[in-house]
């Protein structure tokens, strides 16, 4: 219930996350005035980024002891296995969530504290004296092996989000026998979705459909 | 038609157990699983060899106690059904056809195929049952149960307690069992006077037997010969949620 409840949370964060970002098609103006809109929000802002680190350390901290308890209530491991009905996702929560763990903690250093890429540094404010996000944005995303890393993050945030996406109804007890088919097709579909909006960005960046605003 | 077995055998708990290759020859397609086992004991007891100890019942699919995993399914490939209701017209000719117990840590090994399921007892002793009164029968339709509940009472009370649940369950949990022993009286006004505390002793003994917990991948439902629906599992979850929330406020 605490991992229901947490990864819900985390949910609403993703979606959000999302729809900020895809205002870099409408343009610089947009996306730099949004992330200059969230500095602004100040200590709030950093009330937000409290809360959901709280989330995802008790998410992580209670999934972990559950997968150990798991691990103890079979000893011994069958000699053959077949699954009849658990998919891949359901079987793998925990490498997936590990590794978007791995994908997030870089993507914060990447675009928040801006401590892999020295160009980002070099940026000029936008004619609006906001910072360029957008500008770093391409120029982050230009390079094929970032690009590569981040779509392979958002793939494995695609598995555990199609698991857990509609899990968390069952876990809370929100369904019954017709809702529960209904909401895992759902879960898969809304899990797809993010995965096609977050990736639609760096593609369209690699594509040279998304130019920087600015000459470094 | 002829099979090779790999049998799992083990002498007793406390020793390893590996797997053992068998031969059958001249078996009719509409052996059933556990006949064939039955023929190959009587030709091992021929050869003086120790017989496969494995556990059967009503050999009709209503009792519960047959309990093996045939190539990596609890209850082998034809589901839903316990396995004697499997017949070997499902395998194809010449096919191998591995055989292990039920491999669940609270199920713990007595001898080749043999298990101790009494963990699930002692789920159902700490609150699956109602207190009634004494005494004659009391006239049936005193106590009016709406259609719906007494439908899906009766369908969480086909659960046979195989355990099947458990041993497909990657994490090894129990949940569909203790889901279904504890709506299957939920459901009902009889249920209701031990309702909350029913709910709380017996997910307490689930855990402390030493079950997984449920991370919701349905691989219960799935091989259940009941056909259990996973959705007493949100059913037990509601129940929990509800019993923990009134015992917090102090009821």
């Amino acid at each position: 219930m605490i991992v229901a409840i947490t990864g819900i949370i985390l949910i609403l964060f993703v979606i959000g996350h999302l729809l900020g970002n895809l205002q870099i098609f409408i343009g610089p103006d947009w996306i730099n005035g949004y992330s200059q809109h969230l500095r602004d929000l100040g200590p709030l802002l950093w009330a937000i980024r409290l809360f959901l680190l709280t989330a995802v350390i008790v998410h992580i901290y209670v999934t972990i002891q559950l997968a150990i308890e798991n691990r103890r209530a079979r000893p011994e491991a069958y000699v053959d296995r077949q699954y009849v009905k658990a998919t891949f996702a359901s079987r793998h929560m925990v490498m997936s969530g590990l590794i978007v763990l791995a994908f997030i903690v870089y993507h914060l250093a990447h675009f928040t504290f801006r401590k892999t890429d020295p160009r980002f540094a070099l940026l000029k404010p936008d004619p609006l004296g906001h910072y360029d996000v957008y500008s770093m944005m391409v120029y982050g995303f230009q390079n094929y092996f970032v690009s590569g890393f981040y779509v392979l993050g958002l793939f494995l945030l695609t598995l555990h989000l199609g698991h857990g996406s509609s899990s968390f109804f069952q876990s809370l007890g929100l369904n019954d026998n017709k809702l529960t088919p209904r909401l895992a097709l759902g879960g898969r579909v809304f899990a797809w979705l993010l995965f096609a909006g977050y990736t639609s960005i760096p593609v369209a960046i690699l594509l040279g459909l998304i130019k920087p605003a600015q000459q470094l | 038609m002829n099979f090779r077995l790999k049998i799992w055998r083990q002498p007793n708990a406390n020793t390893p157990g590996k797997l053992t290759d068998y031969e059958v020859r001249d078996i009719s397609p509409n052996t059933s699983f556990l006949e064939m086992l039955d023929i190959l004991n009587e030709r091992l007891l021929e050869r003086g060899e120790e017989p496969i100890a494995f556990d059967s019942d009503c050999r009709e699919g209503i009792c519960g106690t047959c309990a093996l995993t045939v190539n990596g399914e609890a209850h082998g490939p034809d589901h839903p059904g316990a396995v004697c209701e499997l017949y070997m017209r499902k395998f194809s000719d010449g096919a191998t056809i591995i055989i292990e117990p039920f491999r669940v840590g609270a199920f713990p090994i007595v001898k080749d195929l043999v298990i101790d399921r009494s963990a699930l007892d002692r789920i159902v002793q700490a609150g699956g049952f109602i207190s009634a009164r004494a005494g004659s029968a009391p006239e049936a339709n005193s106590i009016l149960i709406p259609k719906h509940n007494a439908d899906l009472a009766m369908e969480a009370a086909a659960c046979i307690g195989c355990g099947a649940c458990a041993a497909a369950c990657p994490n090894g949990s129990a949940m569909l069992f203790t889901a279904a022993k504890v709506s299957h009286l939920s459901f009902l006004p009889q249920g209701h006077p031990e309702r909350e505390s029913r709910v709380l002793k017996m997910v307490r003994v689930m855990d402390a037997e030493g079950f997984g917990n449920c991370t919701n991948t349905y691989e219960c439902e799935a091989v259940c010969p009941a056909e259990i629906s996973a959705s007493f599992i949100a059913k037990l979850n509601r129940e929990y949620a509800r019993a923990a929330l009134q015992r917090s406020a102090g009821e």
